[in-house]
């Protein structure tokens, strides 16, 4: 399993010059057993080994119990593996990593600061000056078609709007690697598709490693390099497809044979573990 | 156009009705009752009419109002030192579950206590002066500082924290940036609660034993069968109530967050 795993992003050769701010992630056995208030232990992931690319897009996608928000929880540093390790460039993480950035399912802005305010926050977390990093924020809403919302407090913006500030925010320091867990989960269809077109062409101008959790099997495709399955009790990685479709990806590229294929692949695991059942 | 008008024209009356409501039913009580006092005979010792409460206001506003001050020291002081006690009180039972688990149902207990019993008490240990109502103060506005403080910091979602760990965040950090924003409606929830409650506990101190302040104004006024001047210290508490919440509420409106409403 573990060999497999080590599958080197080939797309990662395909954007020449911008691949050098990408961290790469090391994950090597880690298992995360977690205590309940009776005393009982629930093995949320178990000798996990997972290696990415520096500037690699990879998604991980599988049923709710499967361990993956586990996963990103230890990548970003949030809680401590019970065994094994992770290492971000080769230093092991022990705490949440200075070149992390993290979207979560909510968009979390504060209430009480304006889109500015929110998106410079790890910038004041970091004590550094942010002024400085005034024209990087205008030009990130620029990207994501928010210009002149700059001075709007959240609940001026619709959820789709909020969710991509989220984004800016953990894009204004320009991290290595961008954590997304499930970032579009709680977008209606439509919001979710034109949030995932905009993702991609963000990171191929970004050019950082970023680690995508998601429900969605087409999503997960769509976007990543790689396409890692994971199933629960306990979660381990089942499958790591290689996504070998020419980007940028369009829309239409949904209905291209080897996507279809992917998601079939993807499906079979499924309906293998006993995640999907055709009745 | 002309529809447009015609619906916005109802609209407008609505909410000048909705706004002077109150102030005409107000209006029409006072009236009522100045007119019912005479009309039944009323003793001005049972009831003095608006009006000559009023007029007595005016005329002895001097006196009223030296009475005034003593009281609001009192509120004043006793709600401040709640302040400077509570939230740090909260905020240690919120960080210390040692500390949470030792004094949280202590508190509660004594909480179950009602404040003004304790007045003679007070009075017996802290003697005449200014000390057993500013403690009263303290005391009756104590709790529901302590208890909105630790609920508005509870009201946090663990996602907010973990956000703000995965920037690499102090706990400081965290406090101020967070913490405490998310908290502060909740905790000047309990601040208007609170300076509500010190008027009353000023007031009890000032009946059991006192020789300034309003609640010994009234008292005098009382057993003087000086009714009036009774009803001119009700409406003078009442409206130094009425003050210390508006200025509470200002503080509040420059300090709180107003929550926007979408367009």
């Amino acid at each position: 399993m573990s060999a497999a795993m080590e599958v080197v992003g080939v797309a990662t050769a395909q954007r020449t010059g911008k691949m050098a701010k990408g961290v790469a992630v090391h994950i090597e056995g880690v298992t995360k057993v977690y205590e309940t208030r009776q005393g009982d232990e629930i093995l949320a992931l178990e000798r996990t080994d997972l290696t990415i690319e520096p500037s690699e897009f990879v998604a991980v996608v599988g049923p709710s119990g499967c361990g993956k928000s586990t996963l990103l929880g230890l990548i970003a540093g949030l809680i401590p593996a019970t065994s094994g390790r992770i290492l971000l460039d080769g230093a092991e993480v022990t705490r949440p990593h200075p070149q992390t950035g993290v979207v979560f399912q909510s968009d979390l802005l504060l209430q009480w600061r304006t889109v500015t305010e929110n998106i410079l926050l790890p910038i004041e977390i970091k004590r550094r000056h942010t002024a400085d990093y005034l024209p990087r924020v205008e030009q990130l809403l620029e990207q994501v078609g928010l210009q002149g919302f700059d001075s709007k407090y959240p609940t001026e913006l619709s959820g789709g709007m909020r969710q991509r500030v989220a984004i800016c925010r953990a894009l204004v320091q320009q991290p290595g690697l961008l954590l997304m867990d499930e970032p579009f989960g709680a977008l209606d269809a439509l919001t979710r598709e034109q949030m995932i077109m905009d993702l991609q062409a963000m990171w191929l101008s970004a050019g950082n490693t970023v680690l995508f959790i998601t429900h969605g099997i087409e999503e997960a495709i769509f976007l990543a390099d790689r396409v890692i399955v994971m199933s629960p009790r306990p979660g381990r990685v089942d499958l790591s497809l290689k996504i070998d479709i020419e980007r940028p990806r369009r829309w239409k590229d949904h209905i291209d044979p080897r996507f279809v294929d992917y998601v079939a692949q993807v499906r079979k695991i499924f309906e293998a573990k006993g995640v999907l059942t055709e009745r | 156009m002309a529809t447009r008008q015609s619906k916005a024209r109802p609209r407008i009356l609505r909410s000048v009705l909705e706004n002077g409501a109150s102030t005409a039913l107000a209006a029409v009580l006072l009236i009522a009752w100045q007119v019912a006092v005479p009309l039944l005979g009323i003793s001005e010792f049972v009831l003095p009419t608006p009006w000559a409460i009023i007029a007595r206001i005016w005329n002895d506003f001097a006196l009223l109002m030296q009475h005034a001050y003593v009281t609001g020291l009192e509120v004043v002081f006793g709600f401040g030192i709640a302040v400077l006690v509570g939230v740090p009180t909260g905020l240690t039972i919120f960080y210390s579950r040692l500390f949470e688990k030792a004094v949280y149902p202590l508190l509660v207990a004594l909480q179950t206590i009602p404040k003004v019993v304790l007045a003679p008490l007070l009075v017996l240990y802290l003697g005449y002066d200014w000390a057993p109502k500013i403690f009263l103060a303290f005391l009756i506005s104590f709790f529901p500082i302590v208890i909105s403080t630790v609920v508005g910091l509870q009201t946090l979602e663990k996602a907010m924290v973990d956000l703000l760990r995965s920037m690499g965040a102090t706990e400081m950090q965290t406090f101020f940036k967070l913490r405490l924003p998310t908290a502060l409606p909740s905790i000047f929830g309990g601040f208007k609660v609170a300076i509500s409650l010190a008027v009353i506990g000023a007031v009890i101190g000032e009946y059991v034993a006192a020789q300034r302040g309003l609640g010994y104004l009234q008292l005098q006024a009382s057993s003087q069968f000086d009714t009036t001047l009774s009803f001119a210290a009700v409406v003078v508490i009442s409206a130094m109530g009425v003050l210390m919440f508006s200025a509470v509420s200002f503080v509040e409106s420059k300090v709180v967050f107003q929550r926007e409403e979408a367009k």
